[in-house]
């Protein structure tokens, strides 16, 4: 279990003061300056050093990215956006930091800005989250106030914080669709390349990162990178938020070690699983568009992107879904149809009829209301939307179908079963089209 | 993808109250200049707390507000969920999260339990008038489901007798108390931290500890170094006095040319003056 001095988010539960004396306290702008004095190109070659993955899914280096933005200035700003549109049915770590520990993100968003030669950062904050905007926008002035950031701050780099928001768009937590929110645009996903690199908002050089990976990056600079990627398993390395919610006895969002086995992540903080482990039916362990992992594979299962990967899932965002054997498991991923046909932008064909037709069989099929050669015809058509479509909610919204039935299959076939022996009519819920 | 659409019945009008058009025009100069548009979703979901819902005289004079053709607005408008549409109840109206992480934990017995109390259909406000319903998608708090929200706050751990005493309360116009409707804190496992109990974290020790720091103090200084002996190669005979301009000072006035708002936006990036090397290649 990770020590607690090794934790980067100590006031991740609220129960110390989350303004500005309270984050300086905890180690908040500490030495801030003289990490920007080492320069842009030691922060970078730092935060590649740290081994850093970003924490938004995808898991891509930290360090790498920023290294992306144009060295050159070409005349057109740079521009720093942090995602926090965070909207992954399970995910719901970035709320904790935004509303409790929101120094880390605005020091980072300085940090980060100066490594990119960014004046200004956009923190891209999800509709929904009005309360935690509200801290967010506070520690900010705060940090105006003291002179942390601004034009001619204290650590002689000029770096405007922004708050920007959405309104229920899980589209727009896809690194394009958000830009062309901010634009104030519908958030549909832009094409790639080019990459918001060098085309980004406003058409300037952009880097867009998770709120975590961007929080992380001034203790990682100010502890060393050795520090960083002693934590974990090699290529998996540091500390993650982790949430556990669904049928656990105690639901907790927790920073952990990289690479925990998921059996000691549940039972340290977890609880354990309803009803014992043996109660286990399977997982999701990074939020809804990460495969479902049945209950024998989580055995022995290592929480990191690798680990996962192993198992056909992956690791997202590390917000673990545990479901014990009272679920409906074809319900559960049905539900997830929904949600991915919901929030389906519409530009694409593949994915806007593609989800609302996926999701109507599944309906059908949670209530046996199919025929068996349906699973099939579900499963090919799932791979007719993934990886047809510009952006990943197309795959998104494949993947949690696929893994059901790679490890369901046998549940969806005795509910037909059940059904064709013995067809009531059932009162058919409406299916109207994907309009 | 959802389909929306605007109410049938439309208010003749729309007018902005002093103090949120005042805000709003604050709002616009957190963007550069002649980027006003990136300021629409704030404006539009302002306009929703001042009259309660999105009407389409406000879509249009958000568009003349912000030089936007109408229908850019109204795209939006109709693209996120959060806007309300149509008029809803005039108390609260009860966002319960119906997403798999809530839907596991018994949000579908509160989505029932609203049904019978508010109204048979989401988005209908109740016989009264007071209240109305619907059911969202995930609203990001799934440690702490089932949960629902009513704008502004979130409302989590509850069961059916916890949100019926919601409703109850919301009804009488007593006051409700946001965040977990259990004994819990914040997103802490019930019954204790099994994480962060240790003092030294709060009590300031933890500052200056940083052995990042110490490199980046040895970066400075070995670069410093280099940077004298360069100096002092180029001008042999005279030792150079100056100690090096600390380099954040240097880049900052090296790209000051970058400094948003200083550059005109309004330029296409592909006028020779924006992109310099634009053109060239062809």
């Amino acid at each position: 279990m990770l020590s607690d001095k090794d934790r980067i988010f100590t006031n991740i539960y609220g129960h110390h003061d989350w303004g500005l004396q309270g984050a300086l306290k905890r180690g908040s702008w500490d030495g801030t300056k003289t990490i920007l004095e080492a320069g842009r190109d030691w922060i970078v070659d730092q935060m590649k050093a740290s081994g850093l993955r970003g924490r938004g899914g995808a898991g891509f280096p930290t360090g790498l990215k920023w290294s992306f933005m144009p060295k050159q200035n070409d005349g057109r700003p740079h521009y720093l956006v942090v995602n926090a549109d965070e909207s992954e049915p399970g995910t719901c770590k970035d709320r904790e930091i935004l509303r409790h520990d929101p120094h880390h993100l605005v020091e980072g968003c300085l940090i980060a800005g100066f490594a990119m030669g960014a004046h200004a950062a956009y923190i891209y904050v999800r509709g929904e989250f009005i309360r935690e905007r509200e801290h967010l926008q506070a520690a900010i002035d705060q940090a105006y106030e003291a002179r942390l950031i601004g034009k001619n701050n204290v650590h002689g780099w000029d770096m405007d914080v922004y708050v920007a928001h959405g309104a229920g768009a899980y589209i727009c937590g896809e690194e394009t669709a958000l830009l062309e929110s901010l634009e104030g645009k519908k958030g549909q996903p832009r094409l790639k390349p080019p990459f918001p690199a060098n085309v980004g908002l406003y058409g300037c050089p952009t880097t867009v990162n998770n709120v975590e990976s961007i929080a992380v990056a001034p203790t990682i600079l100010r502890r060393g990178p050795s520090w960083f990627s002693s934590i974990g398993r090699p290529n998996n390395v540091g500390t993650k938020l982790f949430g556990i919610s669904g049928h656990v006895n105690t639901p907790c969002i927790v920073e952990e070690a990289m690479g925990i086995p998921f059996k000691e992540l549940i039972e340290k903080h977890g609880g354990g699983i309803r009803g014992g482990w043996d109660n286990l039916k399977a997982i999701i362990p990074g939020g809804a568009s990460c495969p479902i992992i049945p209950a024998d594979q989580c055995e022995d299962l290592i929480m990191d992107f690798d680990g996962t990967r192993a198992v056909k899932s992956s690791f997202g965002t590390a917000g673990v879904l545990v479901m014990d054997k009272s679920t409906d498991v074809v319900r559960a991923i049905t539900r997830i149809a929904y949600f991915f046909k919901h929030e389906s932008c519409g530009q694409c064909t593949p994915c806007r009829e593609g989800t609302g037709w996926m999701w109507r069989v599944l309906e059908r099929m949670s209530r046996g209301e199919a025929e068996k050669r349906e699973i099939d015809m579900l499963l090919q058509v799932t791979t007719q939307v993934e990886g047809h479509t510009i952006c990943a909610l197309g795959d998104a919204a494949a993947w949690p179908i696929q893994g059901l039935i790679r490890h369901f299959r046998h549940e969806i076939e005795e509910r037909i079963d059940l059904y064709s022996r013995n067809p009531k009519p059932v009162e058919r819920q409406m299916m109207e089209a994907a309009e | 993808m959802s389909v929306r659409r605007l109410a049938s019945e439309q208010p003749e009008s729309f007018v902005f109250t002093p103090e949120n058009l005042a805000w709003a025009e604050k709002q616009i100069t957190k963007f550069p200049e002649g980027k006003q548009a990136s300021a629409v979703i704030s404006i539009l979901w302002r306009i929703q707390e001042q009259q309660g819902w999105v009407s389409e005289p406000a879509i249009r004079w958000v568009g003349e507000f912000l030089d936007m053709p109408y229908i850019r607005v109204l795209e939006v408008a109709t693209f996120y969920t959060m806007f309300l549409l149509a008029p809803v109840g005039k108390k609260a109206h009860i966002q319960v999260c119906g997403t798999t992480p809530c839907m596991l934990r018994g949000a579908n017995k509160l989505i029932d339990l609203c049904r019978e109390r508010i109204h048979p259909e989401p988005f209908h406000p109740s016989a009264d008038g007071m209240l109305s319903w619907e059911e969202v998608e995930c609203l990001g708090a799934c440690v702490n489901a089932p949960m629902a929200q009513i704008v502004p706050d979130t409302y989590e751990d509850l069961t059916v007798e916890s949100l019926g005493k919601l409703l109850d309360d919301i009804e009488a116009g007593r006051p409700i108390k946001p965040g977990p409707q259990i004994d819990r804190h914040h997103s802490a496992p019930v019954g204790g931290f099994k994480a962060l109990t240790s003092p030294e974290l709060y009590d300031g020790s933890m500052v200056g500890q940083g052995v990042g720091l110490q490199a980046a103090r040895e970066a400075i200084a070995a670069r410093a170094a280099a940077a004298e002996e360069a100096a002092r190669a180029a001008a042999e005979p005279k030792p150079a006095e100056t100690p090096a301009a600390p380099a954040v000072k240097a880049q900052a006035e090296a790209d000051k040319e970058k400094v948003p708002n200083q550059v005109k936006q309004n330029v296409p990036a592909s006028d020779p003056a924006v992109r310099p090397d634009a053109g060239k290649k062809e």
